[in-house]
């Protein structure tokens, strides 16, 4: 019998001697949330010949905790070698004490723990087999790009355009913030050393270069690796656990074509139009500070700032920031493609997009800083 | 025992449904103990949803629902975690925690409500998995097996408790024929040794002849419950032609 919640009773043992015999009856209500008596201290140091086991007259409803009880006098009985007889309990009792005892006994669980050894093969192993991967998404990406310059009229303009609006237009706000907040702290910095030398006017230089040519870009790509990365892994990811993927793979369309291209066209579209808004932000900043702190007018500043800047600045900007673009929605489209069919997949993959992603962007900015010097740009 | 006649559940005029959208209104059936319980109907009419007020999911918009003659909609905080403990969910797709092995997923509620040792935790773990026949599969992850045996292990996490009423989802969707029929004569099982309220929501034919005590059927249009009784006397003489239509496949007697 199961427990209904509203007979409050508790598990009763008590014990008796018959002849040479210890009888043991079980009363009240057994659950297993509840307490229940402890073998021990029932027998209480007794040393019986024999161990008999029934049911008493007011035994309530009872579930496993009785199960557990009787189980421990069982093994109690093994250790002391008394013989036990359960017969007088009822049928369902002995068939679940069975299946208790079987599974107690049964075939330990797989073990499931590796070797030192094995642990490092099959690392290498998948290292070997995530390269390859990722050498496989990327010609894919390529081949895709390809295909979308033949047959532009099958490309999801319409999913692109969302997703244009979801990474671009749907993150001004936070890139508004942002590079506000970057112009204005470079602004500071440079003020400091700039003062030294009464050369004030030329924080505007140091802001607008730096600003255009590196943090522009560079916060951006931050930011939408943070944004828009984990939400194209996460997205993906719970698309290939709800077998969506194996769904356009069985009709013969790519997911790269269908789900990756128009969401890597929208970033590397959206991302030098975002990093040219983070600029024009970063260069308000800086005036803020310059009018505020060193009495530099908005004129001048912005005279100097046009001196600064030339249009080669400003184009290897927007180069960087198309670049950043597609890396971060590679890597963000590649860890959901690759994610694992479960809920805790779909963070690992939102959480590896987002490293990724940022890795990518130091990297080929580093690559960019070492071409565009040996390029005198 | 006092007052065994109260029923395992009691719905009064219960009203379910999402926000204006209302599914079903005005139900009152009652389940008895140690009754398997059906509820069927076609695809819409809510089933699931009747299931996810029951267990407390959703709080109905009207009416109230009892167990053992007691409301969980009334009870305060610590009496509904109380209650909690006396029914089991087999969830539509198992919903077994992701990220921990079938003996963490099965030993949770048994270190969240009782005060067992880790070793008789282990016994009952292993006697649960070896009712719904998942031995040896201790350490697996829900992701390294098989749909089926994801439900069968759902299972032993809801009975771990041992609950007075166990609540099951569509138990034999998406299982072949014959994991169906285990499932089947598993629930019969834990009836005839528990004396556990089953209430089951399916459209399986085939488990509803074999093991219902009794269905209530529900239908989209009428928004309540078309059909109450035996399912084999509901085929062949129900007077209403949407049930007998249903309980014969279509064909009516």
């Amino acid at each position: 019998m199961s427990v209904p919640p509203e007979i409050p009773c508790a598990a009763r043992v008590e014990t008796r001697v018959e002849d040479d015999c210890l009888l043991v009856e079980l009363g009240g209500c057994w659950r297993i949330t509840e307490r229940r008596p402890s073998w021990i201290e029932a027998v209480a140091g007794q040393t019986p010949a024999r161990v008999r086991l029934a049911f008493a007259a007011d035994i309530g409803p009872w579930d496993s905790a009785l199960l557990l009880f009787v189980h421990e006098g069982r093994q109690w009985c093994r250790e002391t070698s008394t013989p036990c007889d359960l017969s007088r309990l009822p049928g369902p009792v002995q068939q679940l004490l069975r299946q208790l005892a079987v599974a107690n006994e049964a075939l330990k669980p797989a073990d499931r723990s590796r070797d030192f050894l094995s642990m490092v093969g099959l690392a290498a192993q998948d290292v070997w087999r995530k390269t390859c991967d990722i050498t496989t998404f990327v010609g894919e990406c390529v081949l895709g790009a390809a295909g979308l310059v033949r047959h532009l009229n099958k490309f999801r303009w319409r999913d692109c355009l969302e997703e244009m609006q979801q990474c671009g237009a749907m993150a001004l706000p936070i890139v508004s913030l942002i590079s506000l907040l970057v112009g204005l702290i470079m602004a500071y910095q440079s003020a400091v050393l700039m003062r030294q030398f009464g050369a004030d006017i030329y924080v505007a230089d140091a802001v607008g270069l730096v600003m255009v040519r590196e943090m522009g870009a560079m916060m951006t790509a931050m930011i939408l690796a943070g944004r828009t990365g984990a939400a194209f892994a996460a997205t993906l990811g719970n698309m290939k656990a709800n077998e969506e993927i194996d769904a356009l793979k069985t009709l013969g369309i790519r997911p790269v074509d269908f789900l990756v291209m128009p969401r890597l066209v929208a970033l590397a579209f959206m991302m030098p139009l975002l990093a040219l808004y983070a600029n024009a932000l970063g260069i308000v900043g800086g005036m803020v500070v310059s009018l505020g702190i060193l009495d530099v007018p908005p004129a001048a500043y912005w005279v100097e700032t046009q001196s600064a800047i030339s249009l080669s600045d400003v184009t290897t900007g927007l180069i960087k920031a198309s670049v950043f673009g597609l890396l971060v929605g590679l890597a963000g489209c590649h860890c959901g493609l690759q994610a694992d069919r479960s809920a805790a997949g779909v963070g690992r993959a939102a959480t590896s997009a987002v490293v990724t992603g940022l890795l990518l962007i130091i990297l080929f900015d580093a690559i960019f800083a070492v071409a565009f010097n040996v390029l005198g740009l | 025992m006092n007052a065994p006649a109260t029923p395992a559940i009691d719905v009064a005029g219960l009203e379910c449904g999402y926000d204006d959208n209302i599914l079903l209104e005005n139900l009152n059936f009652q389940v008895g103990r140690a009754e398997i319980f059906f509820v069927i109907g076609g695809s819409g009419c809510g089933k699931s949803t009747l299931l996810r007020h029951l267990v407390g999911l959703r709080k109905p918009t009207a009416g109230t629902v009892k167990f053992f003659g007691e409301s969980f909609g009334e009870a305060d905080a610590s009496r509904q975690r109380a209650l909690l403990k006396t029914f089991g969910v087999l969830y539509q797709g198992g919903a077994l925690w992701s990220s921990l092995t079938l003996r963490q997923n099965i030993s949770l509620p048994l270190e969240e409500y009782t005060a067992l040792k880790a070793d008789e935790r282990e016994d009952i773990i292993a006697m649960k998995l070896a009712q719904v026949g998942l031995t040896g599969y201790e350490n697996y992850y829900p992701s390294e097996i098989s749909g089926g045996m994801r439900k069968r292990a759902a299972l032993a996490r809801a009975l771990a408790l041992d609950p007075a009423i166990v609540f099951f989802d569509e138990p034999s969707a998406g299982l072949d024929p014959l994991t169906s029929r285990n499932l089947d004569e598993l629930i019969v099982n834990i009836r005839d040794m528990l004396g556990t309220t089953c209430v089951v929501v399916s459209h399986e034919l085939a488990s509803i002849f074999a093991i219902a005590n009794r269905v209530i059927m529900l239908d989209r249009e009428a928004r309540g419950i078309i059909a109450d009784g035996d399912p084999r006397v509901l085929a062949r003489e129900s007077a209403d032609p949407r049930v007998r239509s249903f309980l014969n496949r279509g064909e009516i007697a």
